[in-house]
């Protein structure tokens, strides 16, 4: 057993999760983040991309389109390597009411949304693939985002206020003193070992298991309601800008150009456990008839991965409770001194990734008014680590730098142009890591052969570090292999098909995959 | 690039790019890409086709990509569709629409450079051999020095047909228009020459009207719109001959232009171009279709010849075969070698290059061994470029396949 202690422990090390972390570091407390697996591994890696605009609520939700507008300005500053400019547009298809763009206008107005009418033909010019049929458009500054770059980023913010990140340590119970927290009881998850932290506040940001945290402090039924969307990326950008469509917020209106693919989302079903998330046939057809209305000749498309995500919503007496879509996007800060009389826990819950910061102020906020403590958050004034120079992301990064190291640095990964340097360094930081937790930094495995080629000289880098044996090795392709697996099998129509042949025919013909020498326990998760 | 043309536009968005959705990274296209077997500054067809086009926007950032020949030997080994070769050549055309250097226009300039060399033939084949000269044409417009050039000759194809014995024999076949594209119009007049005396032998009546260029060249250097208002030029000039004529030419790599690299690499979606497009015919191509349906004399006299035929890439990319090896099969005496070489290095104007120069002889290597080991005095080849740098690499005589036709038709 292991004994640490902090002033604040926050749990969850999703997006509110590192944003809360960064800002009480920045304030001055000593903190510790624990999440049961890897930073971003849980709803932060799984949604569209988008940093909103705030277009997409200025009729529905007001208030969070005037924050997300907001932050959408002091994210694409301070964490400019994690963020693509790419602008975004509203456009009315032939199945949408161009009229409906007057009241959407008016509330962009009101909202302080920047905004700006465009002809059609422009719109046209800029995305030539977009729907030639649409009637009106309107021009955003919607921005992508790379939830891991975005979290890992903070945290590391954070690590130099001297906080401490400890991923894979999954929370047992939270014991109070009285009516106070006292402490957070943990468990390694890569070595068995327990850790307890010593702490006088807990900020529980798990977000969709939310819930189940607030419980095991003695809190009952806190009702975090996940709300479950899936998403699927296609093989490249169909669009270079975000492409938003003219309506009230509906499933699959949303085509955003991430990086080097473009994810089409989302839907919203109300799920019983966020670690069962189901990706529906019906819901991948349904996407891709939302594709095809925003970009004819989508279904011909190559899509290469699906994947589903769960919102935390808060429950809101005012809709019924399982119409998830219209549950608050807003953010709600749960008192737990107030609501089941135990103090030094706050529960963070709602919001959405483009308010990840402003929530993080919020609920520190919270904490220092009930430790009466006021101390400011500077979070919006300075740049995180790697984004010193002020560059945003641009999707030629990758393309730039290895037409100058091509020569004297071997590329693992083809499909996203990952250089077995980049591979081995990360390893190195993260040298319990497996594949999975590199792929969220370096996007291993991830273009459209979906670690076909990739994994397998991933597996022989990996080898050759003094850390890992055979028998691990295999051990860590074989989960990379199952888990790419989950988000391939649910699109597995036309070009992917042939990939997955290919692929099946590597591992499964060549190599025998399955029957290789394994080790004893396998990795999970 | 607020004013980029039409094919710019196209070449940024469209339908090769689509093609890369069916690329299952099996690297088939590299092992057939005769650049990146000779050098590293070429990343290989995979690399610079489907998996670099998914990070392409805005700034061109791999200019490696400028080292693709355009050979087609990429798209043309493909086994799952992608065109990889035409994703090059619109990335190099949205990668130079920023910064065009001179030379690429210049070289690309093939009627300017015959029309102002003609009627100074001498002195140009003479200015081009002197090193000094071709030392400051590389510094200033960066041709190398030493790179193939074609010569010129005292007449051009037209002048020939204005002076020359109309034919004795009548046309009783009917009529056929002659294409002989830049090359065979100022340089290799005797190819023209030699395929319209076969044809009229066999008993067509040719039409040859006023042609300009096909734009090729501009296009394998990313000129596109230049190139697509010369390929439509072109296709009236050759339309205003006469309706649903076939079209027959001897200048293999402006036919495929013709054919269908206008039309997939920069987009021109033109009912005349679909037109000319389809009824055109390689000269040989067009000979094997008569053999085939029963109407070509194979009254061939013995020709005594070893040598290789090199089939050129831009030949081969037009999905035909090798029409000129099934011909040669049938004439007596003639022992036709396939050279088994992707390329020769030319690749139009490739080669001429400075930069690329070693690069296209590194290529053309194995060809050029070829040509030594089976006849050093001789080799056949289709198109014109092909043929200068294959003289130039082995001091060969190399001809088009029709002078052997010719020959054996008793016509020299």
């Amino acid at each position: 057993m292991k004994t640490l202690s902090a002033d604040v422990v926050v749990v969850g090390g999703g997006s509110t999760g590192a944003g809360v972390v960064r800002d009480v570091a920045m304030r001055g407390y000593s903190a510790i983040l624990v999440d049961r697996a890897d930073l971003g591994q849980g709803t932060t890696g799984r949604y569209h991309g988008l940093l909103h605009s705030g277009g997409r609520y200025v009729v529905s939700d007001p208030h969070s389109a005037t924050e997300c507008a907001e932050e959408n300005e002091i994210i694409t500053r301070i964490q400019s390597h994690a963020v693509e400019k790419t602008g975004g547009y509203f456009v009315a298809t032939h199945v949408d009411d161009p009229a409906w763009g007057d009241e959407w206008a008016k509330g962009a107005t009101d909202t302080k949304v920047p905004f700006e009418e465009v002809s059609v033909a422009e719109v046209l010019k800029a995305e030539p693939r977009v729907n030639p049929k649409i009637s009106r458009a309107f021009k955003v500054l919607d921005g992508s985002v790379d939830g891991w770059q975005l979290v890992w980023s903070a945290a590391n913010s954070a690590k130099q206020y001297g906080a401490q990140i400890l991923t894979y340590h999954r929370v047992t119970k939270i014991e109070r003193d009285g009516d106070r927290v006292s402490q957070v009881v943990c468990t390694d998850e890569k070595t068995g070992e327990e850790v307890r932290i010593n702490t006088n506040f807990v900020l529980n940001c798990a977000a969709a298991w939310g819930g189940q945290i607030a419980h095991m402090a003695g809190c009952p039924d806190v009702q975090v309601v996940p709300g479950a969307g899936i998403m699927i990326a296609m093989n490249h950008r169909l669009t270079n800008s975000v492409v938003n469509r003219l309506t009230y917020p509906a499933d699959g209106d949303i085509l955003v150009p991430v990086h080097t693919v473009c994810i089409i989302g989302t839907t919203d079903q109300k799920a019983d456990d966020p670690d069962k998330l189901v990706i529906a046939w019906d819901e991948v057809q349904q996407m891709l008839d939302c594709g095809e209305l925003l970009v004819p000749g989508f279904r011909e498309a190559r899509a290469i991965h699906a994947w589903a995500g769960a919102r935390p919503l808060v429950k809101d007496s005012r809709v019924g409770s399982g119409d998830t879509r219209h549950m608050s996007r807003g953010m709600s800060i749960i008192d737990h001194s107030e609501r089941d009389g135990l103090k030094g826990l706050l529960t963070i819950a709602g919001g959405k990734l483009t308010t990840y910061r402003l929530m993080a102020k919020n609920v520190v906020d919270a904490m220092c008014a009930q430790l009466d403590d006021p101390r400011p958050c500077t979070t919006a004034d300075e740049q995180v680590p790697g984004s010193e120079d002020r560059k945003n992301y641009v999707i030629t990064h990758r393309l730039e730098e290895r037409e100058h190291d091509r020569t004297e640095d071997q590329i693992l990964c083809e499909c996203e142009l990952m250089s077995k340097g980049m591979f081995t360094r990360a390893l190195a930081d993260q040298p319990k890591g497996n594949f999975d937790d590199l792929r969220r930094q370096l996007r291993l495995g991830m273009g459209p052969c979906q670690g076909g080629f990739c994994s397998m000289r991933a597996t022989g880098v990996a080898h050759q570090s003094e850390h890992i044996d055979i028998e691990r090795a295999t051990g860590l392709m074989r989960l990379f292999l199952k888990n790419r697996w989950i988000g391939i099998w649910p699109i597995l129509y036309g070009d992917q098909v042939r990939q997955t042949a290919l692929d099946n025919w590597i591992f499964q013909g060549t190599l025998d995959v399955e029957h290789l020498p394994g080790p004893t326990h396998e990795e999970v998760v | 690039m607020n004013d980029a043309s039409h094919g710019l536009e196209f070449a940024q968005t469209q339908v090769a790019r689509a093609s890369l959705d069916h690329c299952v990274k099996c690297t088939i296209c590299e092992t057939h890409c005769p650049v990146s077997a000779v050098t590293p500054k070429f990343t290989g067809p995979k690399f610079v086709g489907p998996q670099a086009e998914r990070f392409r926007h805005g700034e061109s950032v791999d200019h490696s990509l400028d080292y693709c020949s355009s050979c087609g030997a990429c798209t043309l080994n493909c086994p799952q569709g992608v065109q990889i070769a035409e994703l090059n050549s619109q990335a190099r055309a949205v990668m130079k629409a920023d910064h065009m250097p001179l030379r690429d226009r210049l070289v690309s300039s093939t009627t300017l450079m015959g029309t102002l060399m003609t009627p100074v033939a001498p002195l140009a084949n003479a200015a081009l051999s002197i090193k000094p000269l071709r030392t400051v044409v590389e510094k200033v417009i960066g041709i190398h020095r030493d790179a193939p050039m074609p010569k010129a000759n005292t007449q051009t194809i037209t002048g020939w047909l204005k002076k020359r014995k109309k034919p004795a024999t009548p046309a009783s076949r009917g009529t056929v228009v002659f294409f002989h594209g830049c090359a065979g119009g100022y340089f290799e007049v005797e190819t023209s020459k030699k395929s319209i005396e076969v044809l009229e032998h066999l008993g067509y009546e040719v039409l040859v009207p006023r042609q300009g260029c096909c734009g090729l060249a501009q296009q394998s250097n990313g000129l596109f719109d230049q190139a697509s208002d010369k390929v439509l030029k072109l296709c009236d000039e050759l339309r205003a001959a006469g309706k649903d004529l076939t079209i027959v030419s001897a200048s293999g790599s402006c036919t495929g232009m013709l054919k269908h690299e206008a039309h997939e690499i920069m987009g021109v979606d033109d009912d005349r171009l679909k037109d000319v497009g389809t009824r055109i015919r390689d000269i040989m191509e067009f000979l094997l279709e008569l053999y085939e349906e029963g109407d070509l004399p194979t009254d061939f006299a013995e020709v005594p010849l070893t040598t290789v035929y090199h089939a050129p890439c831009q030949l081969k990319s037009q999905g035909m075969g090798q029409p000129a090896l099934e011909i040669l099969k049938l004439i007596p005496g003639v022992e036709a070698v396939e050279s088994g070489a992707t390329c020769c290095g030319i690749a139009g104007t490739y080669g001429l290059k400075a930069e690329k120069y070693d690069v296209a002889q590194a290529v053309g290597k194995p060809l050029f061994d070829k040509v030594r080991d089976v006849n050093p005095e001789f080799a056949l080849c289709d198109t014109e470029t092909c043929r200068w740098q294959m003289r130039k690499g082995t001091g060969a005589t190399v001809e088009h396949p029709i002078f052997v036709v010719h020959q054996a038709y008793g016509l020299s």
